[in-house]
């Protein structure tokens, strides 16, 4: 595991925040579910999280969710914040096993990267969201596990589509200084 | 970018907290509101809130935009409530007063009425708080003052520059969408979902790869300036608490605690005016 806090992980989480923020107010609506939609915002979480491990993906998550939730709504949904952070720290946990930096991110890497989204996607929008909803806001049980689901869906469709694809990109543009020969 | 929120300078009392200071009561305030359904304290919040907000002397073009936002949100939240569970304020409060039958198994009830009424201020409580936070704190002095009472300053400068760079950021994104869309990138409800994916790809490949690249410069620019090598640092934007800072937090502390010993006096968080 990356447990490392150094200069590279500040500004990774601070920069990792602004676009995380400033991809809030991109949204490709889904349904006629309220305050759920495709969130290319989950797919660069998920990206970050596997290249800067746990610490910048929880933190990411939890800066990013609430800061644009502030921004954009005017109010923090803290139900939904929180998952939002255990995402990026469940996806982080596994970084080292991408090598998305050191240009290994293929085949194994990919399905791995898969199948960690969409457990921690589950994890968040299925089992926590819903129930700090319940905990929290005494909301009904039945719509925000509706409301979790949706999220869910979205989220895995966006993640392992867009996200998977950033993977592959930066894997390509990083492997290059590490593929160069030397010329006799 | 006007629908989003920013720090405006102006010289009140709020403005001249420390950033810190805000910070507490903008937590406290929102931990209060989400732990309480007691209406009478839900009610003294959102009078105190409005208060507040005013004393910030925030102009209603401010806020305006993403005000009207939060209320379409909440509306479709709340019939959402009503659509997903019409019982939901009979199962808390334990009584039923039907009101108006509507249709099928859908029956108005005071109880649910109560209960959605009690989500709605919920919410309203909140947001005055969170208007007041973002608009009157100055994004520098805050990352400085975070640092000032005790949090590590790493963490702090995360925080400097995730709030520096997001208007940065969103620069980036417009100039990469206009980009995009001047070579026939179709962005509007036009274009189909997966399309549309497709081309949200094309601008958000571009943004994040830059974005990387920035991380790499901004980070080797801070490395060769030696940042990290102290354990402490100093401060440009640096406030000490005041007095008046002081003040706020005890009475912030003294509230939610008041407030919380109210709402579970009756061993139930939710006030209940049916018995």
């Amino acid at each position: 595991m990356k447990m490392k806090f150094g200069i590279k992980e500040v500004v990774a989480i601070g920069i990792g925040t602004a676009l995380f923020v400033a991809l809030t107010e991109v949204q490709i609506p889904l349904g006629f579910i309220p305050n759920t939609a495709l969130q290319p915002r989950a797919a660069l979480l998920a990206f970050l999280a596997a290249v800067f491990g746990p610490v910048v993906g929880g933190v990411v998550g939890l800066l990013g969710h609430a800061l644009g939730d502030a921004l954009f709504y005017g109010s923090v949904w803290w139900s939904w914040v929180i998952p939002e952070a255990v995402f990026g720290v469940i996806v982080g946990v596994f970084a080292n096993k991408f090598a998305i930096k050191d240009g290994g991110f293929d085949g194994k890497a990919i399905v791995l990267f898969n199948v960690v989204q969409v457990i921690g996607n589950a994890v968040a929008w299925i089992l926590v969201a819903p129930l700090l909803d319940i905990v929290i806001y005494a909301e009904p049980a039945n719509k925000v596990f509706v409301q979790g689901f949706w999220a869910f869906l979205g989220n895995i469709i966006i993640a392992g589509i867009l996200g998977t694809l950033i993977a592959v990109g930066y894997s390509k543009v990083g492997a290059k200084s590490s593929s160069l020969e030397k010329e006799d | 970018m006007s629908r989003v929120l920013s720090y405006e300078e102006k010289d009140t009392w709020i403005h001249r907290l420390s950033g810190v200071t805000k910070l507490i009561f903008f937590l406290l305030w929102s931990i209060t509101s989400m732990i309480s359904y007691d209406t009478r304290v839900l009610l003294v919040m959102l009078v105190l809130s409005l208060v507040i907000f005013a004393m910030s002397k925030t102009k209603w073009k401010q806020v305006g935009t993403v005000f009207s936002f939060i209320m379409f949100f909440l509306a479709i939240n709340l019939l959402a409530i009503f659509f997903f569970s019409p019982g939901q304020g009979t199962k808390i409060y334990g009584t039923e007063t039907p009101l108006v039958h509507l249709f099928g198994a859908y029956t108005l009830t005071m109880e649910q009425l109560f209960y959605e009424f009690n989500v709605m201020i919920k919410y309203l409580t909140v947001i005055p708080a969170v208007f007041m936070f973002i608009v009157t704190t100055n994004p520098s002095e805050f990352a400085a003052s975070m640092n000032r009472v005790g949090i590590s300053y790493k963490i702090g400068y995360s925080m400097a520059i995730a709030l520096r760079y997001i208007p940065d950021v969103q620069d980036d994104f417009a100039k990469i969408k206009h980009a995009e869309e001047a070579r026939g990138i179709e962005m509007s409800k036009k274009a189909k979902l997966m399309e549309r994916i497709k081309n949200m790809a094309a601008i958000i490949f571009p943004l994040v790869f830059s974005s990387m690249d920035r991380i790499d410069v901004v980070s080797n620019a801070m490395e060769l300036r030696g940042f990290g090598k102290h354990k402490k640092r100093t401060w440009y934007m640096g406030r000490s608490l005041k007095r008046n800072d002081y003040l706020t937090i005890v009475f912030t502390i003294v509230f939610t605690v008041v407030a919380l010993f109210i709402t579970f006096r009756n061993g139930s968080r939710f006030y209940n005016p049916f018995i």
